[in-house]
């Protein structure tokens, strides 16, 4: 008889994945702002913080209007066992994700930033800060993660700015928006940061949240986080949508666009009805020259979690042929509570090759770049 | 079936929990005011340490709005994907039929009867046991 | 072709909405004074330009008469052109767009008054649905109750985005009635527009708003399955009119798996939110919003999981589909039969009544 007893629970999981990954999604947060953000904020910016907080479109000074499943929307296991928030100690995040899950290469995509803050200085400020303390606090220390250039969207001229000023340095891999704009996406007032993004030869990311203050729905704001979360798929949708109708692939032909944690089920259904619609109304549509399937299949890309889960998985699979084994890049979502797993995703029939574009290959060529 | 005595009472208090190792497999084990509870420390759904879970109770509404709670302390939610499973069965609560995570019989037992076991006890203590 | 069966009900056609001088007679004295001395303009709403390429097929306009607007060109066109046994008139009109309360459910009485003395009463095959004051369930309520007394109203129609998520505690008293006079809750693509139709705002184009309306939906379903609507109602069904179709299998994915973490939080949701959709929800199938190839359509509808949720309808006038495709090409004859029979008469009780 083998007895084993065991002092403490340990956090670990099996490391099943042979195959180095890229995950594009991991989120890093700050173990405190004094030690971490100040350094690269003005003191002026370190006092509005203090006395007005950062102040989003929305209710609650320290929390989400939809309140989480759980604390920090992390998973519970993610803690560091030193302290702090998760995703807030490196080394921690190396011995339980980087180094188990075998990720190479990891996309940071910090989400509190300066983004969807109502007064647009701080906006400015605050995503400065962030971008500077991604380089400093990471990637100079992990070689195998990279940032993203956060920036105060709702000012096309600071964030046309702030990409300029970041996009010399080699870590950072794209522009990063959250999918919640105060007007659709698409619109000519962010035009000027899409030029930007393009002229620096950086993918546009976009990814779910943010505090636009349209209501998430159509219908006005509903009462539950679950619809919250269900929601940024709708959200993805109307985004995508207003790119491809507003023309802006067709002013940017070299512009990639990467859309983060909405999942992806929903595209085959959505280029489905935009091409039905666009050949209806292409003369309203006079900005969108080609056919919209045909502009994702060239421009857009997808981050795969939450993957969505059918019954039967064989009709997810299904549902990536239809949208092409090329277009998914694999994230987990780390720390937080709706990760994804890399060995649990697909079933184990999918081929080699498949899985080697899906977990990896797919990023690199989104990003231009080798595993570290 | 076998019998693994874990540790002895008095040292798995209430309120606590452990992992163990029995036969290469990770079992959760928990103490809830005094009730023995196991699990396979392996969630069905992609795997995620149910060990680190939070136990919680029974949250229902025969309608919208009308909130019940009960079980509490006897209800485990995984840690990763909040899936909540009844720590006494190892059923899912929104499918208990389809997705369950194997349950094992813990228990506590004087030494006095374990005595024919091969691992050294003292009489005068309880242990824990689980079965596999 | 897919070719339809004898009996086929189409469940989705639109008259066009009336001018207000075509219902002055219907409308309670003070509502028709109110009319004609207010100078009030037609209450078309922006999403059904009459002149716009969607909302009317080449074929079916007729000269510059507002598409839908003859009863006879509609019975020529759909009714005799599709060899339906019955259809179901939806008229998109915009009396649940009026902020007053009261003025939304004068002209709605109205209308609905119109449509049986101007629709209903020229052709035993026609149906139609109840236009209600969304945003004022009480009053909705009265106008189902009153409206329901004539068997051929066999639906209660709302713009599927209006002032609160449909699901809220608010508008129950609407789902309430409803389910005692036994009639299902249509929801209609169309909003009152009292939100942006996007979730990220204002969009700059009529196609944004039209391809948005499949997102509305999602919400839609989202919230009525999440405030436990299905739950409340056990006898209510729920119709997506104009919804689109491709999109459900994807959307469900995803919110049975959120759901199966965060059951806790809508607990009243006591089993599977594609369980209860593939029971209690059901389709119009113009359109579909499928993919050209037949091998895909099998695949969706497989991914659907059902064939009791689709219902047939043309959408008439509207552009959707030429000639007498309104069904995906490829449909196994027994599916088409579902389709256009069996489940418009599962779905609307007063259907089986055979003549009102
Ligand atoms: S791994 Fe346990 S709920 Fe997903």
């Amino acid at each position: 008889m083998t007895v084993e007893v065991l002092d403490r629970p340990s956090g670990e999981t099996p490391a099943e994945a042979t195959l180095r990954i890229a995950d594009c999604d991991i989120h890093p947060s700050p173990k405190s702002l004094e030690r971490e953000i100040h350094p690269f904020l003005e003191r002026r910016w370190q006092r509005h913080l203090e006395r007005y907080g950062a102040r989003p479109r929305q209710p609650f000074l320290n929390g989400p209007a939809y309140p989480k499943g759980q604390p920090d929307a992390a998973r519970r296991d993610a803690y560091p066992p030193a302290g702090g928030r998760p995703g807030s100690d490196l080394a921690f995040m190396r011995a339980q994700h980087l180094d188990p899950n075998n990720v190479g290469f990891g996309v940071l995509n910090p989400l509190k930033s300066g983004q969807g803050l109502q007064n647009l200085d701080f906006a400015d400020a605050y995503c400065r800060a962030i971008n500077d303390w991604q380089i400093a606090f990471w990637t100079r220390e992990e070689p195998r993660l990279k940032a993203s250039i956060v920036i105060p969207y709702e000012d096309a001229a600071a964030s046309v700015r702030e990409i300029e000023r970041c996009a010399g340095e080699e870590d950072y891999v794209q522009v990063f928006m959250l999918n919640r704009t105060a007007e659709p996406m698409g619109q000519r007032r962010y035009w000027p940061i899409y030029d930007a993004a393009a002229a620096a030869g950086l993918p546009l990311a976009v990814h779910a949240f943010g505090f636009g203050g349209a209501p998430i729905t159509g219908s006005g704001w509903p009462s539950y986080y679950i619809e919250d979360m269900t929601g940024h798929a709708q959200s993805s949708q109307a985004v995508l949508t207003s790119m491809i109708f507003e023309g802006v692939f067709d002013r940017l032909p070299g512009l990639r666009m990467v859309l983060i944690e909405s999942g992806f089920a929903w595209l085959p259904a959505l280029c489905w009805r935009l091409d039905r619609v666009w050949m209806r109304m292409r003369d309203e549509l006079h900005r969108c020259k080609r056919r919209p399937s045909e502009i994702v299949r060239e421009q857009v890309f997808l981050t795969t979690q939450p993957m969505e889960e059918p019954n039967r998985p064989r009709q997810l699979v299904e549902c990536i042929d239809w949208i092409g084994w090329d277009r998914l890049l694999f994230a987990t979502d780390y720390p937080h509570w709706d990760f994804d797993q890399p060995d649990r995703v697909l079933p184990s029939w999918v081929d080699a090759e498949k899985r080697r574009a899906f977990f990896t290959d797919n990023a690199l060529r989104v990003y231009g770049r080798q595993m570290p | 079936m076998t019998r693994h005595v874990v540790a002895p009472v008095s040292e798995f208090p209430p309120g606590t929990r452990r992992c163990v190792v029995l036969e290469g497999r990770r079992i959760a084990l928990f103490n809830v005011g005094g009730r023995y509870f196991g699990l396979l420390d392996r969630c069905p759904h992609q795997g995620g340490p149910l060990s680190e879970g939070v136990l919680t109770g029974l949250v229902e509404a025969g309608a919208p709005g009308d909130y019940s709670f009960s079980r509490p302390g006897e209800i485990l939610r995984c840690p990763w994907h909040g899936w909540e499973f009844d720590l006494a069965t190892g059923k899912s609560r929104f499918d208990p039929r389809r997705h369950r995570t194997r349950a094992f019989r813990v228990s506590a037992e004087p030494g006095e009867e374990l005595r024919a076991e091969t691992v050294p006890v003292r009489v005068e203590e309880d242990y824990v046991v689980v079965e596999t | 072709m897919t070719v339809l069966p004898p009996g086929a009900i189409d469940c989705d056609l639109h008259p066009a909405p009336p001018s207000v001088s075509a219902l002055m007679p219907y409308l309670e004295p003070h509502w028709a004074d109110a009319a004609a001395h207010r100078g009030l303009h037609e209450l078309e709403t922006i999403a059904w330009p009459p002149n716009a390429p969607l909302s009317c097929r080449p074929d079916w306009r007729d000269g510059d008469a507002r598409p839908g607007s003859d009863p006879a060109r509609l019975i020529s066109d759909a009714v005799d052109g599709f060899g339906t046994r019955y259809a179901i008139l939806n008229c998109l009109y915009g009396a649940p767009m009026l902020y007053s309360e009261d003025m939304a459910a004068g002209f709605a009485r109205a209308l609905n008054d119109w449509l049986k003395a101007e629709w209903l009463d020229r052709d035993p095959r026609l149906r139609a649905s109840i236009t209600v004051p969304p945003h004022a369930p009480g009053l909705a309520a009265e106008e189902i109750e009153r409206a329901a007394e004539d068997r051929r109203f066999v639906q209660v129609l709302l713009p599927v985005m209006g002032e609160t998520p449909p699901g809220r505690r608010i508008n129950w008293p609407v789902y309430a009635a409803a389910e005692r006079a036994g009639l299902p809750v249509a929801f209609h693509a169309g909003s009152a527009y009292r939100h942006p139709p996007t979730p990220v705002g204002w969009p700059s184009y009529l196609a944004e708003d039209y391809a948005a309306q499949a997102t509305a939906f999602q919400a839609a379903l989202t919230s009525l399955i999440a405030e436990g609507v299905f739950q409340k109602f056990p006898d209510l069904t729920v119709v997506f009119a104009e919804s689109g179709v491709a999109w459900l299998p994807a959307h469900l994915w995803r919110l049975a798996k959120y759901w199966r973490g965060l059951r806790m939080e809508v607990p009243w949701v006591d089993r599977s939110p594609e369980e209860i959709v593939r029971e209690r929800v059901r389709f119009t199938i113009q359109p579909f919003d499928a993919p050209e190839e037949p091998d895909a359509v099998a695949r969706l509808l497989e991914h659907l999981g059902s064939d009791d949720m689709l219902l047939f309808a043309t959408d008439y006038p509207h552009w959707q589909f030429d000639g007498m495709g309104a069904l995906p090409e490829g449909l196994p004859a027994d599916l088409v039969r579902r389709i256009a029979v069996d489940n418009p008469l599962s779905t609307y009780p007063r259907l089986r009544e055979g003549k009102p």
